[in-house]
């Protein structure tokens, strides 16, 4: 994407950087919003599955034939209904219907679609299963070792020469860095190296996966889903059913939460298939349990991390070790995470190695910066130490080593222009930062990074007869988009806010949009919008031109008018966008803006966390009393949903560093797959976020947009961890750092004080 | 599955010993409905007693009270009277869930679903509650603290239902507190609770204590040696320490996903010696 010479310098706006009301606002606070489980068809059928209750074993038969006879049954599925495949797809397949293994406990092994949900549990009761037990391996480390139980006998180590001979559960090695680590840590004044473990977390959107498909007996398929990307959707289901993909029409419904978590499928093509075998239409919804169990959470991670550093903390090198387990198959995220958790600084000589391993849970599902808060933890809880040790500001030492303008990022890129000098200085001249601390309190400051993301977008922009106009995105809404799309749209054209509707449009609309992930929207289909608008506004000025008998080019477009360019152009009366709208009829037919293409030159995004919180001694209770997030976000298009991406992602961390965590029993089954015992914050538990907003422009985006949603889920959980390791006096290397595992740390403590 | 709200205590006695199969009273439904949504309970016959006059009223009687089985925790709250008597029970009754859970959640339920973790079972038996039990041979009175007997289990027997709790009258300069121990600040599942009450003298001196733990052991334990540890002192640090050590003392709890064992024995302590605080205060009128 060439740059926008707009961007060079900043610019006023009108409408962007206002706070208008969402577009989808009434409808979600009325409850007059359609989720994915609001659908429904004529005939339409209830999908229910069934799921292996063992973390390892292999399947040696299923026999359905008593659930087949069940009356009211439509349709059971297995493995049998999927072809096999070798391509890439071939573990999404076996994710979403085991094959001769149950990888983990939840993994599907048959579906059934019947006329009511009370036939339907039935029948999963009356499937027979025969199960071969198999050792299984839950924990990152034990599944490294040489005799841990072996998930896949064809999986080979990749990245490691020589190419390993047996097969084993770590299905990658990367390393990635720079200049020579040995050389650094001789430099050094000080070295720092200590061990983390982070357990497992689930995205915990409160909406659980739910679709409603609908094949015909013309092979012609209707698919209803909440979903993060319903054209990934499309294509992968269309392929793992064997249909073409002009067959297969994707609507995603309103989403009550993604977070990385609905950027893959898991129930949609076990429903396409029950409903191709039934003729007719089948809904499957996910139950809290089914989301714990069988969607994606993130991986969990053991950490080796080491850093040197010169007295005044200057960083001489930083070696990292990261094991990452990403459940049953292959990309746990330690490649991207590992890379953006070391980030923030600038390090002359940098080594990262890392593992992605293989276990008997869950596949992992990207969670907001997927990989990143892990390494993030481990990194930031090192120079936490480091600045105490050396007795050092935290944000000085932190400032000495920043990533700006120039530096060579550790994974390879030199940084452009980019905010995290900017919003470390906006955290030290925030009130919070000068705060007087109590007893018990600890204070904790922790920055982070995420790449961005642009990607594969079209958008498609409508004039109406009346001179309001359809925006049609192809990318789900999951933070408030469709205002900030409308802003950019509306400020492109001059014309009010509410003159522009947005819709995410289903899959035959528009051209392939890629999934809404790496904070890409407000960004990727932003600058697409503004594209098309521009597109729109070329086709406006050509009809006033038509009008006018003037040249196209005399024709300049101003604050929702067609305008001759200059007194040689001719004297005509400025035409408004209602005019031009109303004429369209007349002066060529329907006047629409479109533009496709793949953005590149996202612009990452850097953010500082502080967080002040109290101890209570006696129990480890942790209370946070105040947060503070300052990030980057190049140009807040709607400063309300921004601040609210940097809210939620603090609030989502705080629940990591805390109280959530996968916990399973010595069987290898989940503990704790609901909200009672999964613990995410309450209302209660938290202050008010507070938010700073820093506005480093993006030279790659007409206004400057950077992506903010994920980079705010990387500092919270070592900020936490740094506060609650101040608070105590002692270094927490462990998460969550939940009430007995803090109150352990103290007696521990206690127990060697007294000798 | 067969649903009947009967009008009386005896028809919904006579349903109950005619049963064949699982059958359960719903009272709130507030622990029942998730247990049946979840499928982990499926009973023949569901027996709502919210159309019983008599198990829905909270009337004083002997200078206590009496709630009915199907009174909402909620009403409790809003009881001053009950409020003032007996304030641990009810902070232990507002504990539960939300205010809309409370709004349905009755403590006839919270006893009889006999998790060892329920809030206001600790409060009652501190309080020296009584549940009335009725049942095909008539009725009978029991301590609270002997409904439940282990996880999900109850001394009742077929055909018996709790018709009402009794929390008694209480001398002057008496108060009872609860508090549990939960990783966030509401919407959990007391990891320990405490409940304590005790009556003090005109010279200040503890004449009587209770002192019950919730969620350390397979169901609600009465801990004696820790209310001993108070009685006869003025709740200094030395009989507070005590009492701290004879709470941790008498837990007999498990590890699980929500606590470790020595983490709810150290904070059974912490509790109970904040709660003998707090319910100290309330007798001396602060
Ligand atoms: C979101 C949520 C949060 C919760 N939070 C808490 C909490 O913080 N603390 C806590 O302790 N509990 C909590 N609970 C559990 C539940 O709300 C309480 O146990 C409540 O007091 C149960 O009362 P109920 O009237 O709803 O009981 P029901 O569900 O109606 O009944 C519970 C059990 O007791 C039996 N039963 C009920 N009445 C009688 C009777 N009269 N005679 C014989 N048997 C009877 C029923 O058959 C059933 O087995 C929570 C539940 C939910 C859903």
């Amino acid at each position: 994407m060439p740059l926008d010479p707009a961007t060079q310098k900043i610019r006023a706006f009108d409408q962007v950087g206002t706070r208008p009301l969402r577009p989808d606002g009434l409808d979600k606070v009325t409850g007059r919003a359609r989720f994915g489980a609001d659908a429904t068809a004529p005939g339409m059928l209830v999908g229910r599955i069934l799921r292996s209750p063992h973390a390892h074993a292999r399947i040696r038969s299923i026999d359905a034939t008593k659930a087949e006879a069940l009356p009211g049954v439509k349709a059971v599925v297995t493995s049998k209904d999927f072809a096999d495949r070798s391509d890439d797809l071939r573990d999404i397949l076996v994710n979403i219907m085991a094959r001769g293994k149950a990888l983990y406990e939840g993994h599907t092994v048959a579906a059934v679609a019947a006329t009511s949900a009370s036939v339907a549990r039935k029948a999963l009761k009356l499937i027979k299963v025969d199960y071969e037990v198999l050792p299984h391996v839950t924990d990152v480390d034990l599944a490294m070792e040489p005799d841990a139980p072996l998930l896949h006998d064809d999986l080979i180590t990749s990245g490691v020469e020589p190419v390993p001979t047996k097969p084993s559960n770590i299905a990658r090695k990367i390393e990635f860095g720079h200049g020579d680590v040995d050389k650094g840590f001789a430099e050094a004044d000080l070295v720092v190296e200590r061990e983390f473990k982070t357990e497992a977390t689930h995205q915990g959107y409160i909406e659980p996966h739910a679709c409603l498909a609908s094949v015909g007996s013309d092979g012609q398929g209707e698919l209803w889903v909440c979903t993060q990307g319903h054209y990934m959707v499309r294509d992968v289901c269309a392929q793992l059913l064997g249909m073409d993909v002009s067959k297969l029409r994707v609507t995603a419904s309103e989403i009550g939460g993604g977070f990385g978590g609905k950027t893959t499928v898991f129930i949609e093509p076990v429903a396409l298939a029950l409903s191709r075998k039934a003729g007719r239409p089948v809904k499957v919804v996910m139950t809290r349990d089914e989301v714990f169990r069988a969607s994606g959470p993130t991986s969990s991670t053991s950490m080796r991390m080491k850093i040197g550093v010169k007295k005044d903390g200057r960083i001489t090198a930083l070696d990292a070790l990261l094991k990452y387990q990403g459940g049953a198959f292959a990309g746990a995220p330690v490649d991207y995470g590992g890379m953006a958790g070391v980030a923030c600084y600038d390090y002359p000589n940098i080594r990262v190695v890392g593992y992605d391993v293989v276990t008997n849970r869950p596949k992992q599902a990207a969670y907001r910066a997927p990989g990143a808060p892990m390494t993030a933890f481990a990194v930031e809880s090192v120079i936490a130490e480091i600045a105490d040790t050396l007795k050092l500001d935290p944000i000085e030492m932190r400032l000495k080593n920043a990533a700006k303008e120039g530096t060579k990022s550790a994974y390879g890129p030199t940084f452009g222009p980019v905010g995290l000098v900017e919003t470390l200085k906006a955290a030290k001249a925030h009130p919070n930062y000068k705060v007087k601390l109590g007893k018990n309190q600890g204070r904790g400051i922790a920055s982070g990074f995420w790449f961005n993301f642009g990607g594969q977008t079209c958008v498609s922009l409508n004039l109406n007869i009346d001179g309001t106009l359809a925006l049609a995105v192809g990318t789900p809404d999951i933070g408030g988009s469709r205002a900030s799309m409308c802003l950019m749209a509306a400020e492109e054209l001059g014309i009010p806010y509410e003159n522009v509707r947005a819709i995410i449009a289903d899959t035959s609309s528009l051209g392939y949009n890629d999934v809404t992930d790496g904070s890409r929207v407000t960004f990727a289909s932003g600058m697409a919008t503004i594209h098309a608008a521009r597109d729109a506004i070329k086709k406006l000025c050509g009809r006033a031109a038509k009008v006018w008998g003037i040249p196209e080019e005399a024709v300049v477009w101003e604050k929702g008018f067609a305008k001759p360019s200059g007194a040689n152009a001719g004297n005509f009366e400025p035409m408004s966008l209602k005019e031009l709208a109303a004429n369209a009829a007349k002066t060529g037919g329907p006047i629409a803006g479109h533009y496709e293409y793949n953005a590149e030159n996202a612009g990452p995004s850097f953010a500082t966390h502080v967080v002040d919180v109290e101890v209570d001694p006696e129990t480890g209770f942790t209370k946070v009393l105040r947060y503070l997030v300052c990030q980057d976000a190049g140009k807040a298009v709607h400063p309300s949903y921004v601040e609210g991406q940097f809210q939620g992602g603090a609030v989502q961390g705080i629940g990591w560093a805390l109280n959530e965590e996968y916990i399973y029993g010595a069987d290898g089954r989940l503990q704790n797959a609901g909200f009672l015992d999964y613990r995410i914050p309450v209302a209660s538990d938290l202050p008010m976020i507070d938010t700073a907003i820093v506005e480093v422009p993006n030279p790659g985006h007409p206004y400057g947009v950077r992506g903010v949603g994920e980079t705010s889920i990387v500092p919270p959980m070592a900020a936490v961890s740094n506060a609650v390791s101040h608070a105590v006096g002692i270094r927490l290397t462990e998460s969550p750092m939940s009430p007995p595992r803090i109150l352990k740390a103290l007696g521990e403590q206690a127990a060697r004080k007294a000798g | 599955m067969q649903y009947e709200a009967p009008a009386t205590i005896d028809a919904a006695v006579g349903l109950l010993s005619k049963a064949q199969g699982l059958a359960r009273v719903l009272a709130g439904g507030t622990d029942l409905l998730v247990q049946l949504k979840s499928g982990t309970l499926e009973p023949d016959l569901v027996i709502d007693i919210k159309r019983i006059p008599e198990m829905t009223k909270l009337v004083a009687e002997n200078g206590g009270f009496r709630i009915g089985a199907a009174v909402p925790c909620a009403v409790l709250g809003e009881n001053a009277a009950v409020r003032k008597l007996w304030p641990g029970v009810v902070e232990a009754a507002n504990l539960i869930g939300s205010t809309q859970i409370q709004g349905r959640a009755t403590v006839v339920g919270n006893l009889c679903n006999a998790s060892p973790a329920a809030d206001s079972v600790p409060a009652m038996m501190a309080a020296n509650a009584i549940a009335t039990v009725a049942g095909p041979n008539g009725k009978r009175e029991v301590p609270v603290g002997d409904i439940a007997t282990a996880p999900g289990k109850t001394s009742l027997a077929k055909g018996e239902i709790v018709t009402s709790v009794f929390l008694p009258s209480r001398p002057a300069h008496s108060g009872d507190a609860y508090l549990r121990f939960i990783p966030r600040t509401e919407m959990d599942i007391a990891v320990v609770g405490v409940g304590v009450s005790l009556t003090l003298g005109d010279d200040g001196v503890c004449k009587a204590a209770r002192v019950a733990l919730g969620a350390v052991a397979a169901r609600a334990l009465l801990a004696e040696d820790a209310a001993k540890a108070i009685v006869g002192t003025k709740l200094d640090e030395k009989a507070l320490a005590k009492l701290a050590e004879a709470a941790s003392a008498a837990c007999r709890p498990i590890d699980d996903k929500r606590g470790t064992k020595e983490f709810r024995i150290k904070v059974a302590g912490v509790l109970a010696r904040r709660a003998a605080e707090k319910a100290l205060e309330r007798a001396r009128g602060k």
